[in-house]
């Protein structure tokens, strides 16, 4: 577990500028509105939630906005790997569960925090690992496997914890969770960091060009020696990773590892990726599209809660702005 | 017309000899000898279904054969799969041209070959490198793009046939080989590769072309190769024929 407070994110708007054509070309393209649609959603929210509800705009309330929203964007960019090579990762929040579960387990035991965030992250990424091998290697559709698994890691995850709750009182977690440097919260650093991580893995490593050239056209890269399958593998482990490092997030904010999968986690990873202007079909991704993703998500529950609106009709916002962005980006391409 | 060659010669630089391949019951070719020259444009030409495509993609280790012997460079059996015949300096470009839409030119020609600089542990991509050496690449063949920049779904099918081209020739290849390279292409794109062809044996490097345009193969090729029902029936020099010769020999009639 790491906390790269000091990595300060000024250069993530200029590399991300770097990897595309000029700006006056980018702004005619239509595929390019497509690709930040997060952005454009989120600048929207921001106006509309700032002129109903100006306490929406508070320091207090941005802050509070951008730790809640750090878990998932978090997530996303797990959910993106996998996502950029074609697949889906719906054992993503079962992962989560498992984490924390594993987390709470081995610091009750007495472990010690930091082996009990080792072990949960492991543990987590391992999860990944098999659905990449299963996907593979066994050659079944991701979405079969990653199903499989999810309920698997449930079940497992409800095995090891007796069904019941565990409560982690480590002062590590709690100031994970409540500490702060500079502007932000450390969970907000932690999410910065992951972004900026998974941004130089997509964009500037080889890596990441493979990552894209399997979404993209799997027997082509294999043709010229990718080997597809490993890059898949890792895709997946990736995911699996973030869902570790969600779960210590997790459990820091809420105090215990609860044995019980939070749907919305899996659905929203889903959907900020979309949001984000990532192909379903693989081959084309962004960092930043779905952490945008993310946080426009999360702003929208946060504003439509300000606004005094039943928790009831959140769902239904979120599903709503989903498939309008996916029906935007249809008619974009 | 001239008898088919059974000794592959020093200045071949891939041969086959006895060559056989089967798929179940159905016979692709048999006992097949064949040879290109090095520096030299082989074609080989046939009517759909005479074996073309299931040879060349037996010599560059697509397919084993089920008999025989193969030659690259005078080493015998040289690669059991694509990826080893690519190490050892044979490129193809692809009927279906291996390119990724989402990538941008640069990024397709260096695809599995990026040019990366280390920065300690990390290894980053240099796009910049990647991007100047493209542009290079590109004017050596001078290949027409606006931008290496850009990606390759929003060019066409003349351009695209020509990164793929220009990819298997910049990897310093000494051999590339070509499945119907104009098969989809309008009048003015198919000029435009056949006038790259041309500038790959300006360089010496060794093509073999695989088409059943008659008229382009006598314009490109040093040497013909005519199959015919899963056999090689003749082998002519493309200077000593004419295409109704050619049009006999693949149909049988001479």
């Amino acid at each position: 577990m790491t906390i790269p407070e000091q990595n300060a994110p000024v250069h993530t708007a200029g590399a991300a500028e770097e990897s595309r054509p000029s700006l006056s070309a980018l702004l005619l393209d239509p595929s390019f509105w497509a690709d930040w649609a997060s952005v454009v959603g989120l600048v929207g929210l921001v106006i509309v939630f700032g002129i109903s509800q100006p306490v929406f705009l508070s320091i207090a309330n941005l802050q509070a906005l951008l730790l809640a929203a750090a878990i998932l964007v978090v997530l996303s960019i797990g959910q993106t790997f996998v996502v950029a090579t074609a697949g889906i990762d719906l054992s993503l929040a079962a992962a989560v569960m498992l984490g924390a579960i594993i987390l709470g387990l081995v610091d009750a035991a007495g472990y010690g925090i930091f082996l009990a965030c080792v072990l949960a992250v492991a543990a987590t990424s391992a999860v990944g690992f098999l659905n990449g091998a299963l996907i593979t290697a066994g050659r079944i559709p991701d979405f079969v496997v990653t199903l499989g698994t999810l309920s698997g890691v449930t079940g497992l995850g409800l095995i090891l914890s007796g069904g019941e709750p565990i409560m982690v009182g480590s002062t590590f977690l709690l100031r994970l969770a409540s500490g702060s440097f500079g502007p932000f919260g450390y969970p907000v650093w932690v999410a910065i960091s992951a972004v900026l991580v998974a941004h130089i893995a997509l964009y500037h490593t080889r890596f990441g060009v493979h990552l894209l050239a399997t979404g993209g056209q799997v027997e082509s890269a294999s043709a010229l020696g990718i080997r597809t399958n490993r890059v898949k593998i890792a895709a997946y482990t990736i995911s699996g990773f973030c869902a570790g490092i969600a779960a210590l997030l997790l459990v820091a904010r809420i105090g215990s590892a609860e044995p019980q999968i939070n749907t919305s986690l899996l659905l929203n990873s889903v959907a900020a990726v979309v949001l984000g202007g990532v192909s379903l079909f693989g081959g084309r991704a962004s960092i930043l599209g779905p952490a945008i993703g993310a946080l426009m998500l999360t702003a929208l529950v946060n504003g439509l809660t300000l606004l005094s609106v039943s928790a009831f009709y959140q769902p239904l916002a979120v599903g709503a702005i989903v498939v309008l962005a996916a029906l935007i980006m249809r008619y974009q391409k | 017309m001239s008898a088919v060659n059974h000794s592959p010669s020093a200045d071949a630089i891939l041969a086959c000899e006895g060559l056989s391949k089967h798929f179940g019951g159905i016979r692709a070719f048999t006992d097949v000898a064949f040879q290109a020259r090095r520096g030299e444009v082989t074609a080989v030409i046939g009517d759909n279904g005479a074996g073309k495509s299931t040879l060349i993609r037996c010599l560059v280790g697509v397919h084993v054969p089920d008999a025989g012997d193969i030659f690259f460079d005078g080493r015998l059996h040289p690669f059991a799969n694509p990826d080893e015949a690519r190490k050892a300096g044979i490129e193809t470009v692809h009927q279906n041209l291996a390119l990724i839409d989402e990538l941008t030119v640069a990024q397709n020609l260096f695809l599995n070959r990026e040019i990366v600089r280390r920065i300690g542990p990390l290894a980053l991509l240099d796009r910049k490198a990647m991007k100047q050496q493209a542009r290079a690449m590109l004017s050596r063949l001078s290949i027409n793009m606006p931008s290496v920049s850009q990606r390759v779904r929003r060019l066409s099918g003349g351009q695209r046939q020509a990164i793929s081209i220009c990819r298997a020739a910049g990897s310093g290849a000494k051999l590339v080989v070509m499945d119907e390279p104009t098969a989809a292409l309008g009048v003015q794109e198919t000029a435009n590769v056949e006038a790259l062809i041309r500038r790959l044996r300006e360089q010496a490097v060794s093509v073999i072309l695989v088409s059943h345009n008659f008229d382009q193969v006598r314009r490109l090729s040093d040497q013909i190769w005519v199959m015919r029902a899963g056999r090689m029936v003749a082998t002519v020099r493309s200077s000593e024929t004419t295409g109704n010769e050619l049009v006999a020999l693949v149909t049988g009639a001479a």
